[in-house]
C-alpha cells in the first residue's frame, strides 16, 4: 500500500467512525428537546426523567462526535494537501462557516444545558437543548454542502492552477448539496428513532419504568415513521441528482453496462468488471432505472461502457451497498409503521416478539447509513472532485509512508478503544434506566 | 490587498483567543497532579471548566477552518509539513475530550485514575506541541520548491522547545489563576500559592524567549520597519508584569485578566513579527508562504469577511453570557451536591 491508499483508508476509517456518533446526535437532540418542552409545558416529572435519561445517552454519544470531528477537520490539510490547495478557495469557506455558525452554538449551549439545570429558568434550559439540536443540524448543512460541491462542482472557474469561487449562491443552491443535506440528516433521524425504540423495547420487555418507556417508544415510532418515509423520498432526490451529475456513479450503482433507453433495474446481479458485464442477473424490472434516474420511463441511461475504464468507480461495492441501503430503507418503513400501529392500539406491551425484534434492529439503520456513504464516496471515485481532480492527485506530497502507517495505526488503536468504552457506557446507562429518585431531580431544576 | 491583511489579523486573533481560552483548560489539568489532594478536588478542577471547555476548543476548529478558507496554500503546506506533531495534538485532544466527559461515568478508582491520567497527558501534550509548532513557524520551516525537508526531530530544536516550555508555563500560571477565580476553598488558596511560585519561573522563561527570538528568528525586523507595531510586545511584557504584581498582591481576578492579556499579546507579538509571512522558509525567503501568495481569491475573502464580521461578535456575545452564567465560585461541596457534575 502506498501513501495514497493508506490516506484513503484512513479517511474512510475516521469518517465512518465520526459518522457512528453524528447521526444519532442529529436526531436524538430533537427528541430530547421535544421531551424537555413537554416537561416545561406540563410540569409532569415523568417528562423530566425522560429528558434526563435520554439526555445522558445523548451526551455520551455527543462527546465522541465532538472529538472525532476535530480529527476530520485537520485531515484535509494533513493527508490531502494537494486537494486542499486546489479546492481551498471554495471548500474551505463552508468548513470555516460551519465552525463559526454551528459549532460555537452547539458547544456553548451544550455546556449551558449540562450544567445549567439550577442556574437558568426551565424555559431557557429547554431553549438551550433546542439550540443544540438546531446547531448540529446546521453543521450538517455546511459540511454536506462542502461534500456536495466535491460531488458536483458548481460556481467556480479554473484559475491560478486551482478552482476559484465565483458564485457563492451556486454553492448554496447546489442540488447535490441540498439532497445530501436532506437525505443525510433524515437518515440520522431514522437512526435516532430506532435507537430510542430499541432501548425502550428492552425496558418494556423487562416491565421496567413502563410509563416512561411506552411514551418514549411512541414518540420515537411516530418520529421514525415520518423519518423513514422522508429518507425514501429524499433518497429519490439523490438518485435524480446522481443521474444528472454523476452518470458513471449511477451506472455503477446499477451495474448497468450498456447505454440504453427505457433501462430496467436489475435487483440482483454479480458484476464482472473485467469483462464489462454481469455474470448473473435476476429479476429485471423494466423501465424502472429510467424512471428512477430521470422520472421518465423512456429516458436514456448511460452504461459503464460509455466511460473510459480509468473513469469508472469500483462497481461491485457501489452496486451491493446501494441495494442493501434501499432494501433496509424499505424494511424500516414497514417496521416503523407496525411500531406506530401497535403503540397506537396500546398493544405494544403484549407483543414481546416485536419488542425483541426492535432491540435487534438498533444497529441496522447505522449500517444503512454507512452503506449510503459507501455509495456516495466510492461511487465518486476515481475523482476527489468530480470531473476535476483525481483522488491520486489530491494526496499530500510531503507526507511519507511511515507517517501515514503511524497515523492509521494510531487512529485504529485509539478509535478501537474508544468504541469499546462508548459501547460499554451506552449499554450501562441504557440498562440502568431513568433515575428513580424523582425528588432530587426536581430539586436540581429551577422553577 | 486589504482583505488579506484583514484576514491575517483575524487569523492571529483566532489563534490568540484560542490560546487564551483553552490555555486555562490546559493549565488546570497540567497542575492537577500537583495541586489536587483528593478525588473531590480533582472533580472540582474538572468541573471548573466543565461548561466551557468545548466552546473554547471550537476556537481552534475555527482557526483551522479560517486558515483553510483564507489561506488554503498555507493550510495545505503547514498541516502536511507538521503532520506528526499535529497528529499527536489530535490524539491528545481526543483523549482529553473524552476524559472530561467519561471520568464521572464509572465508579471504580481505577476507572477514575485512568481518565485522570488521560486528562493530564491530553492537555500537557497539546500545550507543549502548540508551542513547539509555533516556535518553528516563527523560526521558519525547512522547505523549498521541492517541499518540506524536516522531521519531527528537526522540530525539536532549542528554540522550538523553548517556545513549547513557554506555552506550558504561560498556561500553567493561567490555569492556576483560573482556579483562584472560579473555585473557592482550599484548592483556590493552593492555586494562588502555585501562581506565586510559578510566576517567577514564567518570567525567566519569557525573558529567555524574548532574547532567543532575536537570534533564532526574524520577528523583530518588523518592529524596526514598522514602529507602530511596537506597542504589541511592550504590552505583552507589561501585562506579564501586571499579572505578577496582582499575583503577589492577591488580586486574583485582575491577575487572571492580566494573564489573558499576556497570552493574547504574546501570540500577537509572534504573529505581527511574521507579517507578511504565514509560513517562512528557513532555506530561502523566496519560498516562504505569505498572506499574498497563499490566499484565497478576493471573492472568497469578501464572503468570509462578511460572515466573520457578522457572526464572530454574536459568538462572543453568547459565549460571554455563558461565562457569566457560570461565573460563581464553586466548592467541593457544590460539586458533591450536583448530580449533573462530572
Ligand atoms: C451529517 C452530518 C455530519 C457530517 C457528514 C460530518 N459531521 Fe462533523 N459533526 C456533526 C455532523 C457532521 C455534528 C452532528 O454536528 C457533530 C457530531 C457531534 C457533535 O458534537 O457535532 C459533529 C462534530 C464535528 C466537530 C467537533 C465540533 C465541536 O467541537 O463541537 C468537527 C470539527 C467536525 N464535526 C468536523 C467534520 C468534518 C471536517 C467532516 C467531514 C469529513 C465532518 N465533520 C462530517
Ligand atoms: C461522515 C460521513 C462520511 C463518510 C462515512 C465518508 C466515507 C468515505 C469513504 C468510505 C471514503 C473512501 C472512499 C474510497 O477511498 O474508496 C471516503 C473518502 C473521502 N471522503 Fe468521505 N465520507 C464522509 C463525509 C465526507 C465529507 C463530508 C467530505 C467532504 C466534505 C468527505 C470527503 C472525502 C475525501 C476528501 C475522501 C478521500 C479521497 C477519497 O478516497 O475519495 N467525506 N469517505
Ligand atoms: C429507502 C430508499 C433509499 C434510497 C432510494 C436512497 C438513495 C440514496 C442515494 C441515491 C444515495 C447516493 C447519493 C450520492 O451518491 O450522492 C444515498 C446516499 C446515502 N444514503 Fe440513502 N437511500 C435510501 C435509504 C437510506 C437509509 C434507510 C439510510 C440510513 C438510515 C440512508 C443513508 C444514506 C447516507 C448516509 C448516504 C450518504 C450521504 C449522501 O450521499 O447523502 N439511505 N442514498
Amino acid at each position: 500500500m502506498d501513501v495514497l491508499a493508506l490516506s484513503r483508508l484512513q479517511f474512510a476509517v475516521t469518517a465512518m467512525f465520526h459518522f457512528i456518533f453524528v447521526p444519532l446526535t442529529l436526531g436524538l437532540s430533537w427528541l430530547v428537546a421535544f421531551m424537555e418542552w413537554r416537561y416545561v409545558r406540563t410540569g409532569d416529572v415523568q417528562y423530566l426523567r425522560m429528558t434526563k435519561f435520554w439526555g445522558k445517552l445523548f451526551l455520551i454519544n455527543f462527546a465522541l462526535g465532538v472529538v472525532t470531528g476535530i480529527a476530520m477537520e485537520f485531515q484535509f490539510g494533513m493527508n490531502w494537501a494537494e486537494y486542499s490547495r486546489y479546492v481551498g478557495d471554495i471548500f474551505g469557506a463552508p468548513l470555516a462557516i460551519e465552525a463559526t455558525l454551528a459549532f460555537f452554538l452547539e458547544s456553548t449551549f451544550i455546556g449551558v444545558w449540562i450544567f445549567g439545570w439550577n442556574r437558568i429558568s426551565k424555559r431557557l434550559h429547554a431553549v438551550s437543548i433546542t439550540i443544540v439540536a438546531f446547531a448540529t443540524n446546521l453543521s450538517a448543512l455546511w459540511i454536506l454542502f462542502a461534500n456536495g460541491w466535491q460531488q458536483h462542482p458548481v460556481g467556480y472557474v479554473l484559475k491560478n492552477g486551482r478552482a476559484e469561487m465565483v458564485d457563492f449562491m451556486a454553492l448554496l443552491t447546489n442540488p447535490n448539496g441540498i439532497s445530501k443535506f436532506l437525505h443525510t440528516t433524515v437518515s440520522g433521524y431514522v437512526i435516532a428513532a430506532f435507537f430510542v425504540m430499541g432501548i425502550s423495547a428492552w425496558h418494556i420487555l423487562k416491565k421496567s419504568e413502563l410509563p416512561v418507556f411506552k411514551k418514549s417508544f411512541r414518540y420515537a415510532a411516530v418520529f421514525g415513521l415520518a423519518a423513514t418515509l422522508a429518507v425514501a423520498l429524499t433518497g429519490d432526490m439523490e438518485g435524480v441528482n446522481v443521474s444528472k451529475t454523476q452518470p458513471a456513479k449511477l451506472a455503477a450503482m446499477e451495474a448497468h453496462w450498456e447505454t440504453q433507453k427505457s433501462a430496467p433495474i436489475t435487483l440482483f446481479a454479480v458484476p464482472d468488471p473485467d469483462n464489462e458485464r454481469n455474470l448473473v442477473e435476476f429479476v429485471k424490472l423494466p423501465y424502472l432505472l429510467s424512471l428512477m434516474g430521470y422520472h421518465d420511463p423512456n429516458a436514456e441511461v448511460k452504461g459503464l461502457k460509455a466511460f473510459p475504464r480509468e473513469d469508472r468507480p469500483p462497481v461491485t461495492p457501489v452496486f451491493a451497498s446501494f441495494r442493501l441501503m434501499v432494501g433496509l430503507g424499505s424494511l424500516f418503513i414497514l417496521i416503523a409503521a407496525i411500531a406506530v400501529f401497535l403503540s397506537w392500539k396500546e398493544r405494544i406491551e403484549s407483543s414481546p416478539l416485536f419488542l425483541k425484534l426492535m432491540v435487534l434492529m438498533i444497529p441496522l439503520p447505522y449500517i444503512a447509513a454507512w452503506l449510503g456513504w459507501m455509495v456516495a464516496e466510492i461511487g465518486r471515485q476515481p475523482w476527489i472532485v468530480y470531473g476535476l481532480l483525481r483522488t491520486s492527485e489530491g494526496v499530500s506530497k510531503n507526507v511519507d509512508l511511515a507517517q501515514v502507517i503511524g497515523s492509521l495505526a494510531g487512529f485504529t488503536v485509539l478509535y478501537g478503544a474508544l468504541a469499546a468504552v462508548d459501547i460499554y457506557l451506552i449499554v450501562k446507562f441504557a440498562k440502568k434506566g431513568p433515575d428513580a429518585n424523582t425528588d432530587s431531580i426536581v430539586k436540581m431544576t429551577r422553577a | 490587498m486589504e482583505f488579506q491583511i484583514l484576514w491575517f489579523i483575524l487569523w492571529g486573533v483566532l489563534w490568540a483567543v484560542y490560546f487564551m481560552l483553552d490555555g486555562f483548560d490546559f493549565g488546570i489539568s497540567i497542575l492537577q497532579p500537583f495541586i489536587a489532594k483528593n478525588d473531590a478536588e480533582r472533580r472540582l478542577i474538572l468541573n471548573s471548566i466543565g461548561p466551557v471547555w468545548d466552546g473554547n476548543e471550537v476556537w481552534l476548529i475555527t482557526a483551522g477552518g479560517a486558515t483553510f478558507a483564507a489561506f488554503p496554500t498555507t493550510y495545505a503546506v503547514m498541516f502536511s509539513s507538521l503532520y506528526t506533531p499535529l497528529l499527536l495534538i489530535l490524539f491528545a485532544l481526543i483523549i482529553r475530550g473524552v476524559s472530561i466527559e467519561f471520568r464521572s461515568k464509572g465508579d471504580s478508582p481505577a476507572w477514575k485514575s485512568a481518565w485522570d491520567k488521560a486528562f493530564v497527558i491530553g492537555s500537557f501534550l497539546p500545550a507543549l506541541l502548540f508551542g513547539v509548532a509555533f516556535g518553528n513557524i516563527f523560526k521558519g520551516l525547512p522547505f523549498d520548491a521541492d517541499g518540506y525537508h524536516g522531521t519531527l526531530f528537526s522540530l525539536l530544536n532549542p528554540y522550538g522547545l523553548l517556545t513549547g516550555v513557554l506555552f506550558v508555563m504561560l498556561f500553567a500560571v493561567h490555569g492556576a489563576l483560573w482556579l483562584t477565580v472560579r473555585t473557592k476553598g482550599d484548592l483556590a488558596e493552593r492555586a494562588a500559592g502555585t501562581a506565586k511560585k510559578l510566576w517567577p519561573v514564567l518570567a525567566v522563561i519569557a525573558v529567555a524567549f524574548l532574547v532567543f527570538t532575536a537570534f533564532a528568528t526574524k520577528l523583530y525586523d518588523n518592529y524596526l520597519s514598522y514602529p507602530f507595531l511596537a506597542p504589541i510586545p511592550v504590552l505583552a511584557v507589561a501585562s506579564l508584569l501586571a499579572a505578577g504584581y496582582f499575583v503577589f498582591t492577591g488580586k486574583t481576578l485582575r491577575a487572571f485578566v492580566a494573564s489573558c492579556l499576556t497570552i493574547l499579546m504574546v501570540t500577537f507579538t509572534g504573529v505581527a513579527g511574521l507579517y507578511p509571512n504565514l509560513l517562512p522558509s528557513s532555506i530561502d525567503p523566496k519560498f516562504s508562504y505569505t498572506i499574498f501568495n497563499s490566499s484565497s481569491s478576493p471573492y472568497t475573502l469578501t464572503i468570509m469577511t462578511v460572515v466573520a464580521l457578522v457572526f464572530v461578535p454574536i459568538v462572543i456575545l453568547y459565549q460571554a453570557w455563558s461565562y457569566k452564567v457560570f461565573s460563581d465560585q464553586i466548592s467541593t461541596d457544590d460539586i458533591a451536591k450536583d448530580e449533573d457534575a462530572y
